[in-house]
């Protein structure tokens, strides 16, 4: 190539870069965390962005990250797929509101058992993942399951080998059904599994569960539907065995007590209602009480507004719940309460 | 008549100044009369390039242990040994991460050297010509691989084949035996140590094979030639001329290898099951230092958390360095037995 050629190439390459590196322009509102809700957030940015121009710049590396980031202020808002106590609110001077809410679906395979035929309690769940039950034709599981073949196979546990929130819901619903497995492992995005194998990522449990004979895991409600997983029909609260369905989902939230938990630390399981999903929990979004940018924190807002809003369908359409109106209202007026360095609400 | 002075008429004989010989070594260079800044500046800039690669090493060690220093100060050496890794009580041990690396490692050494061996002897000295270069391209393309794809492999299409075929062979027979068994007993989920094993050692092999056959191609036929003349077999040929004199390039290229096994991380993370639960049997799921940070790191909430495990990280950047030193110190033994070092 000539040294005019090479000259002309690097100009254009240079033009088209440029050009390209506007994309992030100065409107648009950062975030960062969990990367549960991350196919929910791009689909609404996008929607977002083609009727307003303001881009959403998320960027999902896990909840852990998400808290850190928004305590270290370069990002507007952070996510979370474990909520914050109060306590750690105040702290860091945050307020948090849910924006989704998924179902932790136990799923398993067995030759020869067709989805949702195995009935589960809390107890028996938390007995397996103890690895006190190690057969799937002991005598627990044969007295739930009356009438289905349990083979004499014993159940490879599969659970998570990274920090989540799936793991955080679903230990939080085992602590709360078994006091051994409270006392022994307890509640946490990542917790010591007493036995078992562990994939990484929802992607991994579901893999691992469809290609081990006899395993049993635990996965978002969105992949156990989009790999037609066998689920499980957990017993809820009153009793009744239920089956892992969005309307079951928003039963659960439903019949949740918000107004009595401030800054909406509210697990979602084991919650009261015939038709709750025992599996529940809502992904949260944190912002600074005090804004040093009010400008970008009014666009954070729009931005939620607009999608508790409008973005309901595209929430439903990737198998996400959205959060009842009444819980909408309630996140209204705590954004109110948000204000910048001079005591003005932002909104 | 006599000379006078036996010193001044003694001749001296200087050799001439041939071209990348020693003598040329100590002699600084003419300086370049046309450009005399570049000589200077080339001379700086690649002393610049060779001291920055070593102070990023440094910083990096330095890096690791600032922040590992709430952990190295808790747990101090019984981090070493301590198979529990609780991340709601904070209690942490890299017994278990350890553990997993060594030993998958180890069984990715025991399988890759010898099939290494094999196909470098094979390329060398018994393949026909028209197969050299296939095949040795074929290794090369091995090496070229990504490693997710590896663990993607692994995790799809050879797992489930050794756990439905070779894992319940190996339980069946070997399972049985005294003190072997132990290591082949638990249900074949055909993910597990070995597999990881397995994968790894199928990933260093093109390494440590590309090694060997470069250094065994380098012996002199005339080495080999005489052997063959005096009578020895195409074995003994092998194992007492070629591998002898190639010693050091079949260690070097096996330390490579071995790095490449130790640091390996996403093509474990997949197949190796990531359980923080020690066990003997090969086939129960185990972990290693990368696959735990690379699933982990993330997501760790709390300072303890992030700290054990950054030094997770320092201590698989220490086993890095020592087996490095190992293999110098195994070479200059090997030097030194050959009477070329002291």
């Amino acid at each position: 190539m000539t040294s005019v050629c090479v000259q002309r190439f690097i100009s254009a390459a240079a033009l088209a870069f440029g050009m390209t590196a506007t994309a992030a322009s100065a409107g648009d509102i950062t975030g960062a965390g969990a990367t549960f809700p991350y196919p929910v957030y791009s689909k609404w940015a996008e929607a977002y962005k083609s009727k307003t121009g303001v881009g959403l710049n998320y960027q999902s590396i896990g909840s852990g990250g998400g808290i850190k980031q928004i305590n270290a202020k370069t990002v507007d808002f952070g996510a979370s797929d474990m909520p914050l106590e109060p306590a750690e609110l105040d702290k860091g001077g945050l307020m948090q509101f849910p924006t989704v809410m998924g179902g932790v679906v136990p799923v398993y395979n067995l030759q020869g058992v067709k989805p949702g035929e195995i009935k589960l309690t809390g107890a028996v769940l938390a007995d397996i993942y103890l690895g006190k039950i190690k057969k799937w034709n002991d005598p627990a599981l044969v007295a739930l399951n009356k009438g289905v073949k349990l083979p004499d196979m014993d159940i490879t546990v599969v659970s998570r080998s990274d920090g989540s929130g799936t793991t955080f819901i679903f230990t939080n619903y085992l602590s709360k059904v078994s006091s051994e497995w409270k006392e022994k492992v307890g509640n946490s995005t990542a917790v010591k599994w007493p036995t078992g194998v562990n994939g990484k990522g929802n992607e991994g449990v579901a893999s691992y569960v469809l290609r081990l004979a006899g395993s049993i895991g635990y996965v978002e409600y969105a992949y156990a539907l989009q790999n037609k997983m066998a689920y499980v029909e957990l017993q809820n609260k009153e009793g009744v065995f239920v089956k892992p369905e969005a309307k079951n989902f928003a039963a659960a939230a439903a019949n949740a007590d918000w107004a009595k938990a401030p800054g909406f630390y509210q697990i979602l399981t084991d919650e009261p209602g015939k038709d709750s999903w025992p599996i529940t929990g809502a992904t949260f979004i944190l912002m600074h009480k005090v804004q040093d940018k009010p400008e970008n924190a009014k666009s954070v807002i729009k931005f939620f507004e607009w999608a508790y809003a409008n973005g309901d369908k595209m929430a439903l359409d990737l198998d996400y719940i959205p959060m009842p109106d009444g819980v909408v209202k309630m996140i209204d007026t705590e954004w109110k309460k948000i204000k910048d360095t001079s005591g003005k609400p932002v909104i | 008549m006599p000379p006078k002075d036996a010193a001044a008429v003694t001749p001296t004989f200087t050799p001439p100044l041939i071209r990348g010989s020693e003598a040329t070594y100590n002699t600084p260079p003419a300086p370049n009369s046309r450009q005399p800044w570049m000589d200077p500046f080339f001379k700086n800039l690649t002393r610049f390039f060779a001291f920055f690669v070593f102070s990023i090493l440094v910083a990096i060690l330095v890096s690791l242990l600032i922040h590992s220093e709430l952990t190295l100060r808790k747990f101090g050496f019984g981090f070493l040994f301590d198979p529990e890794w609780n991340p709601v009580t904070e209690e942490f041990g890299a017994l278990v991460p350890i553990y997993g690396t060594l030993v998958s490692s180890a069984i990715a050494m025991i399988i890759g050297i010898p099939v290494s061996f094999g196909i470098a002897l094979f390329l060398t000295e018994l393949s026909p010509t028209w197969l050299k270069r296939p095949l040795g391209t074929a290794i090369e393309l091995l090496a070229a691989i990504p490693s997710i794809i590896y663990g993607m492999w692994g995790l799809f299409v050879f797992a489930p084949l050794f756990g439905e075929y070779v894992q319940p062979l190996l339980i069946a027979s070997v399972g049985g035996v005294p003190l072997i068994g132990a290591l082949f007993k638990g249900p074949p989920l055909g993910i597990g140590m070995l597999t990881a094993g397995i994968i790894l050692a199928i990933m260093v092999i093109p390494f440590i094979t590309a090694v060997m056959r470069d250094v065994f191609e380098l012996v002199p036929p005339m080495l080999k030639e005489s052997a063959y003349g005096l009578g020895a077999t195409t074995w003994e040929v092998v194992w007492k001329v070629v591998l002898p004199f190639t010693k050091i390039g079949v260690v070097g290229g096996v330390m490579l290898g071995l790095g490449r096994a130790l640091g390996e991380t996403m093509a474990v993370t997949f197949v190796i099951g990531n359980a923080h639960r020690l066990s003997l049997s090969l086939l129960a799921p185990g972990n290693s230092i990368a696959s735990a940070l690379a699933n982990e790191f993330t997501e760790a909430v709390g300072d303890r958390y992030s700290s054990a495990l950054i030094e997770l990280g320092l201590i698989l950047f220490l086993i890095t360095s020592i087996v490095l030193a190992l293999s110098k110190l195994l070479l200059l033994q090997l030097s030194k037995q050959e009477g070329r070092k002291t």
